[in-house]
């Protein structure tokens, strides 16, 4: 399949998942995130239905971590990897991000439909942390 | 207000999983969106064909769900200068930590990398005690 086609396939039904799960509303999220508070515990299974989905699905494909071409997951993967201080920091302050907001990365993208100024201000800020972090250690 | 939406969060769940395996299995990629919004910069890369596609897939979704009856409903309450500050936290976070949300806490996860687990971990904790902090402290 081209290789386009097939990605846009997959975009789109990754979204759909993301509307249908209501992942979408960052309401919904913090709710999630809130235990102390109106604990709405829904979005453990939107991870719960994912992992074992794609979990099973990798194992019927048995495809080798080496034939992806992401340097994120060979690292991810690579038994001689370590858990190192970018790891927990950079893990750190996203999850400072997403609890102050209720987005994370796709479902922000996603909201950039709904025409409201929060979701623009939200990613354009996003893709300003992204080169931040290029300027910072490309290079390096 | 908020309702244990049961079916539907397994079925989103569900759907984000194979969405994964076909980009796993077609593209050889993982779908970690951070990495894939991350990599259409700068625009003048040549080989990013596919994540512009991908993006255009993802952003289309809720304009075709809605448009098949489907409803959608995004509520932001968030200041737009804290929605500044966290999409900071997002942006550069995500790349320094090597993923988000999708990337480590379902595929590196489902791929059972200790990594992806700890990087799960410690989003979720840091999420919930800002949240903790915003919604019961300040």
């Amino acid at each position: 399949m081209n290789l386009n086609l097939s990605a846009f396939i997959s975009g789109l039904i990754f979204g759909l998942g993301l509307v249908l799960a209501q992942m979408t509303n960052p309401e919904k999220v913090l709710a999630f995130l809130d235990i102390a508070g109106n604990w709405d515990p829904s979005l453990a299974l939107v991870m719960v239905g994912a992992l074992l989905t794609l979990g099973t699905l990798q194992r019927l494909i048995s495809k080798p971590s080496e034939q992806i071409q992401d340097t994120d997951l060979q690292t991810c993967v690579n038994p001689k990897a370590t858990i190192d201080a970018k790891l927990i920091t950079g893990s750190a302050i996203f999850g400072i991000g997403w609890g102050l907001s209720g987005f994370c990365p796709g479902p922000a993208l996603v909201s950039l439909t709904a025409g409201l100024a929060g979701g623009y201000v939200f990613v354009a800020a996003m893709f300003i942390g992204f080169l931040l972090f290029n300027s910072l250690h490309r290079g390096r | 207000m908020n309702y244990l939406t049961v079916l539907s969060s397994l079925g989103g769940g569900v759907l984000i999983g194979l969405a994964a395996a076909w980009l796993l299995i077609f593209n050889n990629r993982t779908a970690g969106i951070s990495g894939i919004a991350a990599g259409i910069l700068p625009p003048w890369q040549q080989e990013n064909a596919w994540r512009y596609w991908f993006l255009a897939g993802l952003i289309i979704s809720a304009p075709l769900w809605k448009l098949f009856g489907g409803s959608v409903q995004i509520q932001i309450n968030a200041p737009l200068l804290v929605l500044a500050v966290a999409g900071l936290l997002v942006g550069y976070g995500t790349r320094l930590g090597g993923g988000c949300t999708s990337g480590h806490g379902i595929c590196g996860n489902a791929r059972l990398s200790v990594r992806s687990m700890v990087a799960t971990l410690t989003f979720m904790t840091t999420a919930g005690i800002t949240v903790f902090l915003v919604r019961h402290v300040l």
